[in-house]
């Protein structure tokens, strides 16, 4: 295979990975509104834990994505 | 198509001086992160210059980012965090500014390059390790020796901790760099719909409101992001400097 294909195929399979990202901050994100929605007034008190899970969260799809930008712009 | 990358370039304005042969060069993101520190200050003189005890618009803004910081780090370092105010809000309130600049028309977006978030990361990072150092000597390392733990399992946890420790200034520095690029490519790619929907005559310009107003709506979206990423940055810094005041699990 023509390396530079080969490269721009692994970057396109990195982005996969962003995925598995998307699905756990899309958990967070309506587990927080579902229990913001049973109890309101505790919802305040959480944001900054909601903030931090999010921020980890996103990390690794963060990952996946700086494999596929060293694919394409480093390597 | 015009090319989507091209506005994160980096331009000559001027040449300072030479240093072993380097150039050293004033450039259009030097330009803009002095636009932006000069900006912070003319927000924060202003809006502390009145004192007035009902706030004006100024002072509400000014009053709101002190609060909005300082409680931000009470609750997630504590009273002893404070005296990491003046860093925690610089970096909040530079990335915040840096970051509704870049939104701005044929502006630059300072953040959206990634020397500059990782050199505020490292910042972060190191400060966390010499602080941590410096305030519990070697009994910092605890931070990796969670408590409670089976000796069994302990060298796996350990080498989880510090591999999670050493990955920090990356996570910290791409999730920023990452959001402002890919934002910003997202807009211009969608601006580029309209122009040459609306070069092909009646029809075009008709099918053109549609890019053109997500174009808008993306454009509010990226604000929302600016701060976000702005918060995000400013809260995981106050966590990272919780590891070095209070290490240990």
């Amino acid at each position: 295979m023509d390396p530079v294909a080969a490269k721009y195929i692994g970057a396109g399979i990195a982005c996969i990975g962003m995925g598995g990202a998307g699905v756990g901050v899309g958990a967070i994100f309506g587990n927080y509104l579902a229990a913001a929605l049973r109890n309101p007034s505790a919802a305040q008190g959480q944001f900054g834990n909601l903030i931090f899970g999010f921020a980890v969260t996103e990390a690794l799809g963060i990952f996946s994505l700086l494999i596929a930008l060293l694919l394409l712009f480093a390597l | 198509m015009a090319d989507p990358i091209h506005q994160f370039e980096i331009q000559k304005l001027a040449t300072l001086g030479h240093i072993g042969g380097h150039e050293i060069a004033f450039t259009n993101s030097a330009l803009f992160m002095a636009i932006t520190v000069v900006g912070i200050w003319a927000l924060l003189v202003a809006g502390s210059s009145a004192r007035a005890l009902v706030p004006g618009r100024l002072q509400s803004i000014a009053e709101l980012s002190y609060e909005f910081v300082a409680d931000t780090i009470q609750s997630t370092a504590g009273k002893e965090g404070m005296r990491f105010f003046p860093l925690v809000f610089t970096l909040f309130m530079f990335i915040l500014v840096a970051n509704i600049i870049g939104l701005v028309p044929y502006t630059f977006t300072v953040t959206s390059h990634i020397i500059i978030t990782a050199s505020l990361a490292l910042l972060v990072f190191l400060t966390v390790i010499f602080y941590g150092l410096y305030k519990h000597g070697l009994h910092f390392f605890r931070l990796f020796v969670p408590s409670g733990i089976p000796g069994y399992i302990l060298p796996l946890i350990v080498f989880i901790e510090v591999l999670s420790f050493l990955s920090r200034p990356i996570s910290h520095s791409v999730r920023l760099f990452a959001n402002m690029l890919a934002g910003h490519i997202t807009l211009k790619v969608f601006a580029s719909f309209v122009t040459l929907l609306g070069g092909l005559g009646i029809a075009g310009i008709a099918g053109a409101v549609l890019p053109l107003a997500l174009v808008v709506a993306l454009t509010a979206l990226e604000l929302l992001v600016a701060f976000l990423q702005a918060y995000v940055f400013a809260i995981l810094t106050c966590i990272y400097l919780n590891d070095a005041i209070h290490p240990g699990h």
